[in-house]
């Protein structure tokens, strides 16, 4: 086994339960406010990143208290941040290519231009 | 007794053979061959070396089955007009002609070549170099190897259908008959959503062996991570690991996105979605980019194991340390990192926005420094080495001949005016041919003669193994050197027949493929009869420092004799070794202390 | 494992490769979340498509996603967060050793799971009934550059843009626009078709469709699209054309929490209108299938967990709720006609039939058992805290796909 992992024989680290009910309780309230913040309009893409970064916030709690990233071996979270990078690297690209051809067609199928 | 695919032939002299059925090919020695009976403690067995040898019996079925198939295209190819079925219509013929290099293509990619060195070298050997008694989730293990057959089943099903509907002329079978499968392997809209061949069957055998490739790479990073032994830090992980974690991270990273592909090609077959089909709204080179997602990076699946053989083979038979360990280390995870980036390389024709052309071609230019550092490096490694000409090493030299011309020739396909040119013309195919056949092939063969010893205890004949590697590798380049030249001029791909002027290309390439055919026969008939009556193999006849070779061969059923704790060693330091000639192999130095490196 | 090679100090649960408990858990957790790993990368794929498709047919979305509930996605997002809870709690269980209190919690969890499966049926109840399903059972489905039946599709639209001024996340949002476009539809198209709109939402893909009922013309340019796609020619890009000019002027055009009708779509894009319905039943299925997956993963957990009776009891208790689903989905479709009500009741009935059976002979047979105790303690509760790991991906999924899917605009 190796070495430059801590294997120490540490008790399993238990959240407490009143920290994990806040947790819950946050959460809840978030789910409240991303609904309600569809009354408001701040433009199209802005409501995307505004709904967005109320779910990367649930997510975070989520995953850093209920799944313990927050405690475990620091590999653990490696691990999920990397999953999420490489699909954000896969849309970004696929995003890329087909915003500079799709509105290509569609400008040229207006025009009745196709060949 | 064992699964070896050599059982005796039928009982004709019954005194010898029952003698010899009684103490089968090892006597009563106790090894993990002979340590449970029955087929069940074959089917049921959770040990990693076992595993592997199942997965080394089938896949090299399916090696030999994608090959049947290597030699029809090529046979069809080998005068222009109607080869193989002169006596049926034109028609008929051409689809057979489609048929045959989708099966080829997907039975050598999905069942032969990713699984081939992870799953039968990376599986006997990866635990033992751990020095560990085990992968991390043995279960799984065995899952995967069930996997793999389940998957495979379904193109079995498959080309079963396509045989028989060929053969008996059938038209428009219902999906559970279906005729062959016509796509090529990458299954590319809208020709899949509307082909009326069995895409339906192949998306699903494709998700199955997918996560037969999953469950290996979850398996081989927990190993990896958690299971190395005292003294083995990551500096001292042979490249072989470091090149097995390289790929495992693929496998995880890149193989989700294929099984998401698979299941909406099924649904868009099944249910018509339209997500891909253009008659339904759906985008049809959105489907490229998912395809290419995975299989781009899936080409690294394929040769950084075969990388990892080479970097062990190329040291151990120049007797000397590697040179530059960690830049092949590290470059193994740079190819990982960089074979995300560059998918696009495949799609510059297909309509893909220039903005993403300039950038992919780009990158893709980039992967050639990783490629080369490892070239550079195995070069070093032999300057001033005591070289052994083994087969393994044979099979090794001819990985770094031929990679360097595969990888060299990607340049101009990564270039994009010339790939305009070169686009689906055989230039494209002598290329893959080069990294996948020349280059993986040659590392598994490689790898297969290097570990033979450990995993079967038996040598085999070295001299008839040289003269077939030489065989194979006459006959890879008779086969594929010439395609070069006739994609240059532009034949292109896929095409069952062809303008007559090509024919002294084709010809001298068909004629290769025999060659090369009948060299991997010999490998097999080598392989064969070193198992059935090969000399025992002692525990270290290479000289080699890994553990796998600080235990006996075959290794007992636990990987290391009692009471051996294995502890990590520089695993390129040979001085510990000393050639003992009544052994024919290595032993250990009395109180050799290892200095570092 | 083979018995001989076991050592004899090792713990019951430690595997024989393995050295200490630390090291098999901390393998298990990497392990798992490498699976994990896996799971995001698919999931991927689905958001990648979507975010494609939403992308360059942003008036799509916005008009398609008021078909789907926002009240039920709010409340099934809550459901899937307290479950996610009690699995947490769960956990801390497990590893307190409070063997009795664990079972409660996944139970509980088990409860939330069918909870949000139960609303998912619901709703998808609601497309169904709509003519709003996966497939070519969508209204707007396209085939070939026409809509297969326009009439059923305008009594889809009018549908949407009522349901979706009325459903509770938008309350308030475009009255006056929804309203009149709904109108605008009865009248010109409703009436036409009530006559042809069957039941049968499915089969008519080729139907050619009368010309003069056509909503907003879109036959002629999508053809054109598709030639060029299919020949893999494209068009040349026009000055001043790009990317941003066409994005801006949509945006321009809702400012203002405007959601455009069926009618006021870029005709380019009304093909892709039952491509927003398939990705999101691509993305709400794989989800779906995950949470069942969950579900199965949790009972295992719970069976382990067990004494004798939790033991005796679980399975048949799973036949019942899955009878008691059945029930339910009777219910909701008991109104339709053909095959499916009469086989959901019987399956209803079969699986309440078996689980009461087998309920009885298991509680009856069973004998305490002072062994057959939970296999869970503080040292060892890997599984319970993999599961958990699993079922708070779930959970993490959903809280992407509610905003995406329910909350565009
Ligand atoms: C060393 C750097 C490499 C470069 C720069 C490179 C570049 C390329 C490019 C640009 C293409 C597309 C050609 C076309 O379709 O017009 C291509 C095709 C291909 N390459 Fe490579 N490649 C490299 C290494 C590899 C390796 C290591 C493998 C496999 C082990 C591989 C396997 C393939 C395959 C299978 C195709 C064809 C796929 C198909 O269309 O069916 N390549 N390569
Ligand atoms: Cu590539």
């Amino acid at each position: 086994m190796s070495h430059d992992h801590a294997h120490d024989e540490h008790a399993p680290h238990a959240v407490p339960l009143g920290f994990l009910a806040l947790i819950f309780g946050v959460l809840m309230v978030l789910t409240f406010v991303t609904v309600g913040v569809t009354k408001f309009d701040f433009g199209y893409s802005m409501n995307l990143v505004v709904a967005m970064a109320i779910a990367l916030v649930k997510a975070l709690l989520v995953g850093l208290y209920f799944m313990h990233l927050r405690w475990d071996a620091p590999i653990n979270g490696f691990i999920l941040v990397a999953s999420l990078l490489f699909v954000t690297l896969f849309i970004s690209f696929a995003l890329l290519d087909t915003g500079a051809y799709a509105p290509t067609q569609a400008a040229a199928a207006l025009r009745g231009s196709t060949p | 007794m064992s699964v070896i695919p050599t059982n005796p032939s039928p009982p004709s002299a019954p005194g010898t053979d029952v003698v010899k059925a009684k103490k089968g090919l090892y006597g009563d020695e106790d090894n993990y061959i002979t340590h449970g009976k029955g087929i069940l403690s074959w089917l049921l067995t959770i040990d990693h070396k076992r595993i592997g040898l199942m997965y080394m019996v089938c896949v090299l079925a399916a090696f030999f089955i994608g090959g049947i198939f290597a030699i029809a295209l090529r046979t069809e190819l080998i005068w222009p007009g109607q080869t193989l079925m002169p006596w049926a219509e034109a028609n008929t013929n051409w689809k057979l002609y489609n048929q045959l290099f989708s099966v080829h293509g997907a039975v050598m990619v999905f069942m032969f070549i990713i699984p081939a060195i992870p799953a039968i070298l990376g599986n006997f050997a990866l635990p033992i170099m751990l020095g560990a008694k085990d992968v991390a989730f043995p279960r799984l293990n065995l899952l995967s190897w069930y996997c793999y057959v389940g998957g495979s089943l379904f193109f079995l099903w498959i080309l079963t259908g396509g045989v028989v509907g060929t053969l008996f002329g059938l038209e428009n079978m219902p999906w559970y008959f279906p005729k062959g499968i016509d796509t090529g392997w990458t299954f590319y809209t809208p020709y899949s959503t509307d082909t009326n061949t069995g895409v339906i069957l192949a998306t699903m055998g494709v998700f199955v062996l997918g996560f037969a490739s999953i469950l290996t790479g979850v398996n081989f990073i927990a190993t990896i991570h958690m299971l190395r032994p005292r003294n083995m830090g990551w500096d001292r992980l042979p490249l072989m690991l470091w090149s097995l974690y390289a790929t495992s991270v693929i496998q995880i990273l890149a193989t989700p996105v294929l099984a998401i592909t698979m299941l909406l090609l099924l649904a868009e077959r099944v249910l018509g979605i339209g997500v891909f089909d253009p008659a339904k709204g759906g985008d049809p080179v959105l489907y490229q980019h998912f395809f290419w997602f995975y299989s781009h990076p899936a080409v690294y699946i394929m040769i950084l194991p075969a990388m990892g053989v080479i970097s062990e083979v190329i040291s151990v038979f120049s007797r000397k340390h590697i040179f530059g360990y960690s830049f092949i280390a590290a470059s193994s995870l740079a190819i990982a990192l960089f074979g995300f980036i560059v998918w696009g390389h495949h799609m510059f024709t297909s309509g893909q926005s220039p903005l993403l052309n300039s950038v992919f071609s780009l990158l893709t230019m980039s992967v050639a420094v990783p490629s080369a550092v490892k070239v550079f490096n195995w070069l070093a490694t032999m300057y001033n080495g005591k070289i052994r000409l083994d087969t393994p090493m044979i099979y090794a030299l001819g990985f770094i001949w031929l990679f360097t011309i595969g990888g060299l020739t990607g340049l101009p396909l990564a270039a994009l005016s010339t790939d305009i040119h070169y686009h689906d013309t055989y230039f494209v195919v002598a290329h893959f041919h080069y990294v996948m056949v020349g280059s993986t092939l040659f590392g598994f063969l490689a790898g297969m003669y290097y570990w033979w010893p450990k995993m079967t205890g038996k040598m085999y004949n070295e001299k008839a193994g040289q003269i077939w590697a030489w065989m194979v590798f006459a006959g890879f380049n008779l086969t594929f050197f010439i395609q070069f030249i006739a994609g240059s001029l532009g034949a292109p791909r896929r095409y069952a027949d062809y303008d007559p002027r090509f024919w002294k290309y084709h010809f001298i390439s068909t004629l290769g493929s025999y060659v090369l055919m009948i060299g991997l026969f010999g490998v097999l008939y080598n392989w064969v009869s070193s198992w059935r009556s090969g000399k025992k193999a002692p525990a270290n006849p290479w000289g080699a420092n890994t553990l796998e070779w600080h235990t006996p061969s075959p290794p007992p059923h636990a990987n290391f004799e009692d009471g051996h704790e294995p502890e990590g060693v520089p695993p390129y330091d040979y001085d510990g070794w000393d050639y003992v000639s009544e052994e024919e192999g290595y032993v250990r130095k009395e109180g050799y202390v290892y200095q570092g490196h | 494992m083979s018995t001989a090679h076991s050592d004899h100090d090792h713990p019951a649960h430690l595997a024989h490769h393995f050295e200490t408990s630390a090291q098999q858990m901390e393998s298990g957790k990497l392990g798992m979340w490498v699976f994990l790993a896996t799971e995001i990368l698919m999931f991927g794929g689905l958001f990648c498509a979507y975010a494609v498709y939403r992308a360059n047919n942003p008036d799509v979305f916005l008009f398609a996603h008021r078909a789907l509930d926002t009240t039920w996605g709010a409340i099934n997002t809550a459901v899937l967060l307290a479950s996610s809870f009690t699995m947490a709690w769960g956990v801390r269980a497990a590893q307190l050793g409070q063997k009795k209190l664990l079972i409660g919690l996944l139970i509980a969890t088990l409860f939330g799971g069918a909870g949000f499966m139960l609303i998912k049926t619901v709703e998808y109840k609601a497309k169904w009934d709509h003519a709003l399903f996966v497939g070519p059972s969508n209204a707007y489905y396209h085939d070939n550059g026409t809509l297969a039946d326009p009439g059923e599709a305008a009594h889809s639209s009018e549908y949407i843009e009522k349901h979706g001024d009325t459903d509770g996340g938008h309350g308030g949002h475009g009255d006056d626009h929804g309203a009149g476009h709904g109108d605008a539809h009865a009248a010109g198209h409703g009436d036409s078709h009530a006559g042809d709109h069957g039941g049968d939402h499915g089969a008519q893909a080729d139907a050619p469709a009368p010309a003069a009922s056509k909503i907003a013309a879109p036959a002629a340019p999508p053809t054109g699209l598709h030639a060029d796609l299919l020949t893999h020619k494209r068009p040349v890009l026009g000055a001043g054309e790009s990317l941003s000019t066409g994005i801006g002027a949509i945006q321009a055009s809702h400012k203002g929490s405007h959601y455009p009708a069926f009618t006021e779509l870029d005709p380019l894009n009304t093909n892709r209108t039952h491509i927003f319905f398939q990705i999101y039943f691509a993305m709400t299925g794989l989800h779906g299938l995950h949470v069942l997956i969950g579900l199965g993963l949790i009972s295992w957990i719970c069976y382990r967990a067990g004494g004798p009776m939790t033991r005796a009891l679980l399975v048949p208790g799973l036949f019942v709720s899955v009878g008691i689903y059945f029930v339910f989905v009777w219910w909701l479709v008991s109104a339709n006609s053909g095959w499916f009500p009469t086989t959901a009741l019987v399956a209803a009935v079969l699986c309440l039939i078996a689980g009461a059976l087998w309920g009885a002979k298991n509680v009856a047979l069973t004998k305490p058992n002072p062994d057959a105790d939970s296999e869970f303690s503080p040292g060892y509760y890997t599984p319970v805290d993999c599961v958990g790991l699993y079922w708070h991906l779930v959970d993490l999924i959903w809280i992407f796909l509610f905003p995406l899917l329910y909350l565009i605009h």
